[in-house]
């Protein structure tokens, strides 16, 4: 009898645990493979700012997509084209594109983002005036082609002469800099989970870009979040759209791989 | 780039229903705490009012003050008490108003 009764006890002991670890855990967004240690740093993420992203009329970098929606039909350059003039919908065309890049430019020997795809499509289709990186209007569209890939697997192709990009993105990733003399793999590698300061540290996985981000108050591109990442070590930060983070666009982007594309994220 | 504020209302709703509206519009939200590059105050600018008016009466009106973040969000409940235009004011402290509206058919 005594036996049964602490048989109980640990047993009720072991549920109590069970059920404390759950609401604690780390929430995975619906991904293929739970089995790899991937994780998106919307699993990092404070169930608040988790919310603001899960609801599409919430989440504030909709405005900045709504610009992209309304470029896409918008008629600019001397060609007198759109978005649409060549692609027609965008959720059709545009499905999957995103997750696909950074792709190979054969022309430029460099990796593309699709920021640079954009203003390759103005200048040369539409011949009109490129967009700045960080402008509303180049955020929005970004965010616009990217969205249309939501929930699809981050795909990357590194073969070919990608290869030799991903690795010098590596390079990139595992180099100490700055005056705190820390690469990104000390942060986001070795101590993903872990607090810095008041903020958990995420993997940096890139699945989410362009990404709202609280400190901000607006959405950003990858690149300004590289930049922001360099200047924190008190590094020399490399200008948008530069081979070193286009190289390291390349490699990060390849990390994600198998993410779903959850742009536009929201993060702190 | 302006941007246009997004709204959420119901096409459609019973009378006497609970419906909830939300908001969504993008504002620097500037505190006036700040300081620039040569280390001179940035003037504040924050949107300092919201109004939300259903055929012309008042059904919400909130006074904003600088802790209020960038890109403020409103969600709130009305009781649908007759069809007509719900209209949303925004103004902010160099007097810009951005106004917005939206149609309720309520049977």
């Amino acid at each position: 009898m005594e036996k049964k009764i602490w048989g109980a006890v640990a047993m009720l002991g072991l549920g109590g645990l069970l059920v404390a670890c759950q609401p604690g855990g780390p929430k995975l967004i619906d991904k293929a493979d739970t089995t790899s240690d991937t994780r998106s740093g919307y699993s990092y993420a404070e169930p608040e700012t988790q919310a603001m992203q899960d609801d599409d009329f919430n989440n504030p970098a909709m405005l900045w997509a709504d610009i992209g929606g309304d470029q896409w039909t918008t008629v600019d350059g001397e060609a007198g084209k759109s978005c649409q003039s060549c692609h027609g919908e965008a959720a059709k065309s545009m499905k999957g594109v995103g997750a696909k890049f950074p792709i190979w430019d054969a022309k430029l020997k460099t990796p593309k983002a699709v920021e640079m795809q954009i203003n390759e499509c103005r200048t040369e289709r539409m011949k009109a005036q490129p967009w700045k990186w960080e402008s509303d209007q180049m955020l929005g569209m970004t965010m616009y082609v990217k969205m249309q890939s939501r929930g699809m697997p981050v795909n990357v192709d590194v073969s070919g002469p990608m290869k030799a990009w991903l690795e010098r993105g590596k390079e990139f990733y595992n180099t100490r800099r700055g005056l705190l003399d820390m690469a990104c793999s000390h942060c986001h590698v070795d101590n993903a989970g872990n607090m810095i300061r008041a903020n958990r540290l995420s993997q940096g996985q890139a699945n989410g870009f362009p990404t709202y981000r609280l400190k901000w108050q607006k959405p950003g591109s990858l690149h300004r979040r590289f930049k922001g990442c360099n200047d924190q070590v008190r590094a020399e930060p490399f200008k948008r759209g530069s081979e070193e983070y286009l190289a390291l666009e390349t490699y990060v982007m390849w990390r994600a791989s198998g993410l779903p594309v959850e742009t536009p994220a929201v993060r702190n | 780039m302006s941007k246009k504020p997004r709204i959420k209302v119901p096409k459609k709703a019973a009378k006497g229903e609970i419906v909830q509206i939300k908001t969504l519009i993008s504002h620097n939200m500037e505190t006036g705490t700040r300081k620039d590059k040569s280390g001179k105050l940035i003037p504040r600018n924050i949107i300092n009012k919201f109004t939300c008016t259903l055929n012309g009466k008042e059904v919400l009106s909130a006074n904003l003050y600088p802790s209020v973040a960038a890109n403020p969000y409103f969600a709130f409940h009305v009781r649908a008490t007759e069809s007509g235009t719900f209209e949303f004011t925004w103004t902010d402290d160099e007097g810009k108003e951005i106004k917005a509206s939206n149609e309720m058919t309520v049977a």
